[in-house]
């Protein structure tokens, strides 16, 4: 089992490559986790989210934890803003999340497959 | 929901709301005389005791954009449906405590699952809340206090990649461990 000392070292680590930033800054990924979203299956999308975003090191992108915005047939929903511009994606799976992180928040294309405009509701 | 640590994620929904800025997440296991108990408690607003009681009404929700709240109700339902109880006490300005308790070994009680991944969701919250999450296998104890990580991590953020693996790593860890020793 990984001890404190271990959370030192990843610490010291990590100062020395520090960047600051605002809190708003960039892109924000919101994943629906009230009930609904929940059974659907928003903790394993929203840890992939956090996982690969951390993985590949993007620093102006926030993932958050979101309440229920009323469309709980088609949780889990997630929304990405960026300043004026808001996608929402519906039915997200951990195979949709490689994809939005790679195709829409790194390449700029929303990922057509996933958004809400899709499904008739 | 198949897991009850994806019930811990939902109802602690509800601490963040109320603005706390501590819960505790607290599993007692005791296999001797056969119980299992999950507790959280926050420092939130509480409730009245109108809200009190119908909180666990899935046909109430402070919610406006739509008419159900099951998160409550389901919790509920997982422990009464193993013989177990299920209790909620509040104070307004003061904090709530919720106390499920469950029949240890009974076919219907579902098993915690992945509370590591809830866990590092919760601390990923907006607000800063501080999460303490202790697990107590009959004699044995493993606790995690993000007030103590956070002290060792001297403002590098939780969404920092080793980070997030080592606080997954500690839980699972942490409780495989004192399973282990107690079955010594």
């Amino acid at each position: 089992m990984k001890s404190l000392d271990d959370l030192k070292k990843i610490r010291e680590a990590a100062q020395q490559k520090v960047t600051m930033r605002g809190k708003n800054d960039g892109m924000r990924v919101l994943v629906g986790m009230a009930t609904c979203g929940i059974s659907a299956g928003a903790r394993p999308v929203m840890n992939k989210f956090v996982e690969e975003i951390a993985k590949r090191d993007l620093k102006d992108v926030t993932v958050t934890p979101v309440g229920c915005i009323g469309e709980c047939a088609i949780e889990p929903i997630v929304e990405i803003l960026e300043g004026e511009e808001r996608t929402t994606y519906c039915k997200v799976d951990e195979q949709a999340v490689e994809r939005i992180i790679t195709e829409h928040i790194q390449g700029g294309k929303p990922v057509k497959d996933y958004v809400i405009g899709k499904y008739r509701l | 929901m198949n897991e009850l640590s994806l019930h811990i994620l939902d109802v602690v929904q509800n601490s963040i709301k109320a603005n706390a800025t501590l819960v505790e997440i607290i599993i007692e296991e005791n296999r001797i005389e056969n119980w299992y108990t999950i507790s959280i408690i926050d420092n939130g607003h509480g409730m009245n005791e109108q809200t009190l009681s119908e909180v666990a009404d899935p046909f109430f929700t402070t919610r406006t954009t739509r008419k159900v709240g099951m998160g409550v109700s389901l919790f509920k339902m997982a422990a009464e449906m193993t013989e177990g109880s299920f209790n909620i006490e509040s104070k307004v300005d003061q904090g709530t405590k919720v106390i499920a308790q469950f029949k240890n070994d009974h076919i219907d009680r579902a098993p915690l699952g992945e509370i590591e991944e809830t866990i590092s969701i919760l601390i990923l919250n907006d607000k800063n809340i501080d999460i303490y999450y202790k697990h107590k296998v009959d004699e044995r104890e493993y606790v995690f206090d993000t007030r103590e990580v956070k002290k060792v991590l001297d403002g590098i953020p939780f969404t920092n990649y080793d980070v997030m693996m080592w606080i997954k790593d500690n839980i699972k860890n942490g409780i495989d461990t004192i399973i282990e020793e107690e079955q010594k």
